[in-house]
C-alpha cells in the first residue's frame, strides 16, 4: 500500500515537474546516437545515389558494397533502434512515474552493449571484412568480429526489453485493475516484438559464429535465411508500431482533438504483435525449397498484417475530420484546411501517414506471389522501403523530435525552428518523391537492387535505365540537405534553444468513451496466441528445410 | 465495442480486398499454374560439377519449340552464357549455384528466381518477341556482382 501511494505521488510530481534529469539524460543519449547515425548514414546514402546514377566513382578503399552495408546498418539498425528505445523509455518515465533505478541502469547497460556491438560491426565493414549487407546471407561469411558485434547488439536490445517489462510489471503491481497507459501499452507491444522477433536471428548468428571461425565446416543456407527474415520483417513492424503510437496518441493532442477509441487502438497493437513474425516469409516467395502451398499460407499471413493498418487509416482520418469540424471545418474535403499544416509536429507525421497509403498498397502488391516475382530484388523493393521506413517511419520520428527533444532538455520549440522543420519536411518529401518514385519505376523495368553502377557491357536495356537512375542522385541530394537541417534542429533543441517548459503531448479519449475491456491487459494470453501463430507459420517449412536439407555450404568471401 | 456504420463498411471493404488478393493469388497459383518458382530438389553444393545434369550445362532441345537450359551460377557468371532460341519457344531453366546465393532475373520478362547453393531451382518462360534479353544476377554476391550478366537472344 505504501509503495502504491508513493508511486502515485511520484507520478504527480513527474507530471508537474517534468522528466527527471537522470531519465532525460538517458533518452537524450539514445536520441543523440540515433541522429548521429542519421547524419553518417545519410552521407553514405548520398554517395551511393551518386554512384548509382553514374556520377561518382568510389575509391577502391571504400567500395560501393562497403558503403551500402554501412548505410543499411546505420539507418535500419542504429537510427531506428536507438530512436525507438529512447522514445519509449521517455514514455515509460513520463507515464509510469519515472524509471526505477534498476530499469534505468539496465537501459544504460543496453546502450553500452549496443554501441560496442555497432562499433565491432562497423569496424569489420570498414576493414572490408564484412561486405555482406545487413542481411549477411550465408554462405557469404564475414569476419567473426562482425557476428560478435551482432550478438552484443541483440543482448543490448534484450536488456532494454527486460527493463521495460520490469517497469511495466511494477506499475501494474501498484495499480491493480487499471489499464496500462496507452503509450506504455504501445511500448509493451514493441518490446515484446523486439524480444521474440530477435530470437530467430540470435539462433542464426550463434550457428554462424563457429562456422565463420572454421570450427564447423558447413551451414544450412536455407534455414539461416529463413531465421533472418523471421527477425527482419518483425523489425520493420517494430518501427512501424513505434510511428503508429505517435499517430494514435500524440497527433490528436497536437491538433487539439481527442484520440480514437481506446479499445480499438489496443486491438490494433495486439493484432500487430500476434500477426507479425510469420510475415517474414514474403521475403522468400521466389526461393527454392519452400512448397507453393506453404507460400500461399504465407501470403495470407503477410496480408493479414495489412488489416490492422487499414483499421488505423480509418481511425486517423476519423480523428482529423472530427477535430477539424469542431474547429469550424466544412464541406466534404475542405475541413482539411482547418488542420495545423504550419506546425511541424503535425505536418511531419501527417505526410508520413499519407506516404503510407502508397507504401502500404505497394506492400500488399508485393506480398502476392505473382506480383512479387516481377519486383523481387529489383529497385522497386528499395523504393518501397524508402517510402515506408524512409518516409513513413522517419518523418514520424522527425515530427516526434520537435517536441520530445525540448521536453527532455527543458527548452522550447521556437517559431524559427518550427519553420526550419516545416522546410525540412517538405524537402524530405520532395527528395523521396524523386528517389522512391524513380526506384519503383526502374525496378518494374528490371533494374536490380544492391548493384553498383553498371551498364552490363553497354547493354541497351541497362542503358535505358540510366535516366531514371539520375533521379536517385537528385532525390539523394535533396535528402542530404534534409538530413543536415534535421540534425541541426535536434542539436539546437537539445543544447541551444531558449529554456522553458514543453509538454509531453498525450491526447485524452472522448468524454463518453466506452470502457476498455480488461482482456486487453492479458499479455500472457496474447503472447501464447502469438507463439501459436508463429508455430503455424514456421514449423512445417523449418522441419522440411532441416529434414530434407542438402549437404551444407562452406564459408565464402567473395569481395 | 461501439462502431460506426461507416467504419464497419470500411473494415468490410478492407477485409474483402485482402480476401480478393488471396483469391487471385490462389487461382493463379493452383489453377493457372503460375505459382512462384518453388522447386524442392536438393544437391550437394560442393559437387555440382560431377552431379547430373549440372556436369553438362547447356541448352537442350527437348521438344518442338521447347528447350531446357541446364545452368550453373557462380561468382560472377552464368554457364551457359549467351543463349539463343527461336521465337515462340518455351524455355525451362534448371539452375543451381556453385558457391553463394545468386538471383536469376531476365529484364522484360517475369523470370525471377533465387538460386541457392544446395537447391535446384526451376522456372519456365515462353519467348514470343524476338530480341536480346538481359539476364542478370539480382542478389548481391560479391565484389563483381555488377558484372554478373549475360543475354538470351530470341530470333
Amino acid at each position: 500500500m505504501g509503495t502504491a501511494v508513493n508511486q502515485s505521488f511520484k507520478e504527480k510530481t513527474n507530471k508537474v515537474l517534468g522528466i527527471t534529469p537522470e531519465d532525460a539524460r538517458l533518452t537524450k543519449s539514445y536520441l543523440f546516437v540515433a541522429f548521429a547515425a542519421l547524419l553518417l548514414g545519410g552521407v553514405l546514402g548520398l554517395l551511393q545515389g551518386l554512384n548509382r546514377a553514374g556520377l561518382l566513382e568510389l575509391p577502391s578503399w571504400l567500395n560501393y558494397y562497403q558503403v551500402l552495408t554501412a548505410h543499411g546498418l546505420l539507418l535500419v539498425l542504429v537510427l531506428t533502434a536507438f530512436f525507438t528505445v529512447g522514445y519509449f523509455y521517455a514514455v515509460l518515465s513520463h507515464n509510469l512515474g519515472g524509471l526505477l533505478p534498476k530499469v534505468r541502469k539496465m537501459a544504460w547497460i543496453g546502450f553500452g552493449m549496443k554501441l560496442v556491438g555497432f562499433v565491432l560491426a562497423v569496424i569489420s565493414v570498414i576493414l572490408n571484412e564484412a561486405s555482406v549487407m545487413y542481411t549477411f546471407y550465408p554462405p557469404m561469411a564475414a569476419s567473426p568480429i562482425f557476428y560478435y558485434g551482432l550478438v552484443f547488439i541483440v543482448l543490448g536490445v534484450w536488456m532494454c526489453a527486460f527493463g521495460a517489462f520490469i517497469q511495466v510489471a511494477n506499475w501494474r503491481k501498484n495499480n491493480k485493475g487499471k489499464h496500462v497507459p496507452i503509450l506504455s501499452f504501445f511500448a509493451t507491444g514493441v518490446f515484446v516484438l523486439l524480444f521474440f522477433g530477435s530470437i530467430p536471428v540470435t539462433i542464426e548468428v550463434l550457428v554462424i559464429i563457429p562456422w565463420a571461425h572454421g570450427w564447423v565446416e558447413t551451414i544450412n543456407v536455407m534455414v539461416s535465411r529463413t531465421l533472418f527474415w523471421a527477425f527482419g520483417h518483425t523489425l520493420v513492424n517494430i518501427w512501424y508500431l513505434t510511428a503508429v503510437s505517435a499517430w494514435y496518441v500524440v497527433v490528436p493532442k497536437l491538433i487539439g482533438g481527442r484520440r480514437f477509441s481506446d479499445t480499438l487502438t489496443r486491438v490494433v497493437i495486439i493484432l500487430l504483435v500476434i500477426l507479425n513474425i510469420p510475415g517474414g516469409f514474403h521475403h522468400q516467395i521466389i526461393d527454392p525449397g519452400i512448397a507453393e502451398s506453404v507460400k500461399f499460407l504465407h501470403v495470407f499471413m503477410s496480408l493479414a498484417i495489412g488489416f490492422p493498418s487499414l483499421m488505423t487509416a480509418y481511425a486517423m482520418f476519423s480523428v482529423f475530420e472530427k477535430t477539424a469540424r469542431k474547429r469550424g471545418g466544412k464541406g466534404l474535403f475542405s475541413w482539411f484546411k482547418k488542420l495545423p499544416w504550419g506546425d511541424v509536429r503535425f505536418l511531419a507525421p501527417m505526410i508520413a501517414m499519407i506516404a503510407f497509403i502508397p507504401g502500404g498498397a505497394g506492400g500488399i502488391v508485393q506480398s502476392t506471389n505473382q506480383l512479387n516475382q516481377v519486383v523481387h530484388n529489383t529497385m522497386w523493393v528499395v523504393g518501397h522501403f524508402h517510402l515506408t521506413v524512409g518516409t513513413t517511419v522517419v518523418l514520424t520520428f522527425f515530427g516526434i523530435s520537435y517536441w520530445l527533444v525540448p521536453y527532455l532538455s527543458k527548452r522550447v520549440l521556437t517559431p524559427a525552428i518550427n519553420k526550419l522543420g516545416v522546410a525540412t519536411t517538405l524537402i524530405w518529401t520532395a527528395g523521396m518523391i524523386f528517389m522512391s518514385g524513380a526506384m519503383h519505376w526502374v525496378g518494374v523495368l528490371g533494374s536490380p537492387r544492391r548493384t553498383s553502377y553498371t551498364t552490363y557491357g553497354d547493354n541497351a536495356t541497362a542503358l535505358s535505365w540510366d535516366p531514371y537512375l539520375m533521379f536517385l542522385a537528385v532525390g539523394g541530394t535533396l535528402l542530404m540537405i534534409g538530413v543536415l537541417m534535421q540534425v541541426y534542429a535536434v542539436v539546437h533543441l537539445m543544447f541551444f534553444a531558449p529554456k522553458g517548459d514543453t509538454e509531453f503531448p498525450i491526447a485524452e479519449v472522448e468524454d463518453h468513451a466506452a470502457k476498455t475491456p480488461y482482456w486487453t491487459e492479458r499479455w500472457g494470453v496474447i503472447i501464447v496466441i502469438m507463439l501459436i501463430v508463429i508455430a503455424m507459420g514456421y514449423v512445417i517449412p523449418l522441419v522440411e528445410m532441416i529434414m530434407n536439407a542438402p549437404p551444407g555450404s562452406p564459408p565464402y568471401k567473395t569481395w | 465495442m461501439k462502431m460506426h456504420l461507416d467504419e464497419k463498411i470500411w473494415l468490410i471493404i478492407s477485409f474483402g480486398m485482402i480476401m480478393g488478393f488471396m483469391a487471385f493469388t490462389g487461382y493463379q497459383t493452383f489453377v493457372l499454374g503460375m505459382g512462384p518458382p518453388s522447386n524442392m530438389e536438393t544437391i550437394d553444393p560442393q559437387k555440382v560439377d560431377v552431379t547430373a545434369p549440372f556436369d553438362n550445362p547447356g541448352v537442350y532441345e527437348i521438344g518442338e519449340n521447347e528447350y531446357e537450359v541446364v545452368m550453373t551460377l557462380e561468382i560472377f557468371s552464368f554457364n551457359p552464357g549467351e543463349i539463343e532460341v527461336p521465337a515462340g519457344s518455351t524455355v525451362h531453366f534448371t539452375m543451381t549455384s556453385k558457391d553463394v546465393t545468386h538471383g536469376f532475373q531476365v529484364a522484360g520478362t517475369n523470370l525471377n528466381a533465387m538460386v541457392m547453393p544446395g537447391h535446384i531451382q526451376k522456372i519456365s518462360q515462353k519467348f514470343d518477341e524476338p530480341g536480346e534479353y538481359l539476364v542478370l544476377c539480382n542478389e548481391y554476391c560479391g565484389a563483381g556482382h555488377q558484372h554478373m550478366a549475360t543475354t538470351i537472344t530470341v530470333k
